[in-house]
């Protein structure tokens, strides 16, 4: 801006993005509105199943009401338990599998990128697929039980898991891995005296943040075949008890409840 | 130092015995465990048995036209479901963040909307999904608002976190001058919480996507039920092509939203 303009009285123009973005932001406002519009035009939804949404509403609460209580001790519990012992080993056979994918992934350990790649893609290929497609899968091979749903938690978790884990060792100081190196310690000891101490607070966070997701996605796995509370749920849904089915609902809102208390507890005393 | 201490020789890394004792406990632990849930050695090699059949089965994935055709209905069904989900909720994870954030909102308002947060994020998209098929019907409305429901779990509880945390004193400027609360919102929330806002909303179109897939499952519409059929038909060529569609377009979800990031930082 020259003082001639200033003179001649122009008011300044302050512009906050330069034109390039400017372009951008608004090729990208544009595709949003056209995305959305497309879609809202040719979705289907059959409008015949909307007029009675509101009774359909109202008669899924009345007839989950009042609880019923008394299927908790013959069914649920034992579902709750399986539930909880699936999310858990699942978590640990997951942290199991995931290390040595991290241990590939990290660019700091593993000096190829090749590897570096094959790891990635692992990472994001369990991860993409869903807990739920997995546990499909597995309820193929094995038939239906706590085996495919543990099963398809830790396959699934290892993306998770395994993405966390490698940035964790990218992020662990030289200074200790130097020194063990110039003491002629082998690379197992390196990992193990040089590396660990320094993720492991960190591997501590991700496993018990973990854990805590997976409680949630087993309590539904039993849906397709996973076993545990899905499983309760899923008989109640087909034989139509929705008292049942109220029960179910409120054990799997307590659990995930006090998962999320308990691994916020753990986080705040050891890391 | 006592001569004992002394002519013991050093070492260099002690044993640590609380871990080791904590190592044992974890491997009784899933030994008992997988006593209870019945996984036995036996089960297992079937299950390997079953699997070179099931694998031999898949492949090579299923690519013929009228394959390919359901295919593409699933996918745009659930890309526009995922679409339709993000951007209501978005639009719907404004208000009720703001509601929810403690250094704006009236306390008793702040509590309500932080528990319906709790509620809606404690509730798995599918369990979400199983209530609205049964009151709006099988379909794609279905999944819709269960997704909804799942992105303004996550968004809203971000938004109220990001307001907490912003600057007030942009806010008191603007009341200064006697504007009224919508103003207040435009002028000095927004510009403060936006960039953060479009960084979640790209990560929630992207797990919006991934859910997509899964709410079919339970009748929810999309490639869900897709994928469901074909399992259910022991079309298994047809499941890797649908499987491996899915992992696709998650990964083009993933660049596009992380392209998009950039762009607003």
């Amino acid at each position: 801006m020259t003082t001639a303009d200033v003179s001649a009285g122009r008011p300044r123009q302050w512009q906050r993005f330069s034109l390039p973005e400017r372009i951008m932001r608004s090729a990208f406002y544009f595709v949003v509105v056209l995305a959305v519009i497309w879609s809202l035009r040719t979705i289907e939804i059959i409008p015949e199943f909307l007029y009675d949404a509101p009774q359909q509403t109202v008669d899924l609460f009345v007839r989950m009401w009042p609880i019923d209580w008394g299927w908790y001790p013959k069914v649920v519990h034992a579902a709750l338990l399986e539930t909880l012992h699936t999310a858990t080993l699942g978590t640990i056979l997951a942290v199991a599998l995931a290390a040595p994918v991290a241990l590939m992934v990290a660019r700091n350990i593993t000096r190829s990128i090749i590897l570096n790649s094959v790891g990635r893609f692992i990472l994001v290929a369990t991860r993409s697929v869903h807990a739920m497609v997995w546990a499909l899968f597995f309820v193929a091979l094995f038939g239906p039980g706590a085996l495919a749903g543990m099963l398809a938690i830790a396959v699934h978790s290892i993306g998770f898991t395994g993405k966390f884990l490698a940035e964790a060792i990218e992020e662990a100081k030289p200074g200790p891995i130097e020194a063990l190196t110039a003491a002629g310690a082998s690379p197992l000891a390196i990992l193990i005296k040089g590396y660990w101490p320094q993720v492991k607070p960190a591997f501590l966070a991700i496993a018990t943040f973990r854990w805590d997701i997976n409680v949630r996605e087993s309590a539904v796995l039993g849906l397709v075949g996973g076993g545990g509370l899905g499983m309760a749920l899923d008989t109640a849904l087909n034989n139509l008890y929705w008292d049942q089915v109220g029960l179910v609902l409120v054990v799997i809102f307590g659990i995930v409840i006090v998962a999320e208390i308990a691994t916020a507890w753990i986080r705040s005393r050891i890391i | 130092m006592s001569d004992a201490a002394l002519s013991r020789p050093r070492v260099a890394f002690p044993p640590n015995w609380p871990a080791r004792i904590g190592f044992i406990v974890l491997i009784a632990y899933v030994a008992y465990a997988s006593t209870i849930l019945d996984f036995t050695w036996d089960r297992f090699m079937r299950g390997l048995g079953q699997g070179a059949n099931l694998l031999a089965r898949m492949f090579p994935p299923d690519f013929a036209a009228d394959k390919m055709a359901l295919l593409y209905v699933g996918m745009t069904e659930s890309l526009q479901i995922a679409i339709i989900a993000t951007v209501v909720g978005v639009l719907l994870s404004l208000p009720l963040g703001l509601a929810a954030a403690r250094n704006l909102a009236p306390r008793p308002l702040a509590w309500a909307a932080r528990a319906l947060i709790a509620l809606f994020r404690s509730l798995h998209p599918v369990i979400v999904a199983i209530l609205f098929v049964k009151s709006v019907g099988f379909g794609a409305l279905a999944g819709i608002l269960a997704l909804i429901v799942a992105s303004l779990g996550f968004l809203s509880k971000l938004v109220a976190e990001s307001v907490e945390e912003m600057s007030m004193k942009p806010v008191e400027a603007v009341r200064a001058t006697g504007s009224p609360f919508l103003s207040v919102v435009i002028m000095s929330v927004i510009p403060q919480v936006i960039a953060r806002f479009i960084g979640f909303s790209a990560y929630q179109l992207d797990s919006n996507l991934r859910n997509s897939a899964l709410v079919g499952i339970v009748g929810g519409g999309g490639i869900g039920s897709t994928l469901l059929t074909a399992f259910q038909r022991f079309d298994y060529d047809f499941v890797l092509t649908i499987v491996l569609a899915i992992i696709a377009i998650v990964m083009v979800g993933e660049v596009l939203s992380g392209w998009m990031r950039r762009m607003f930082q």
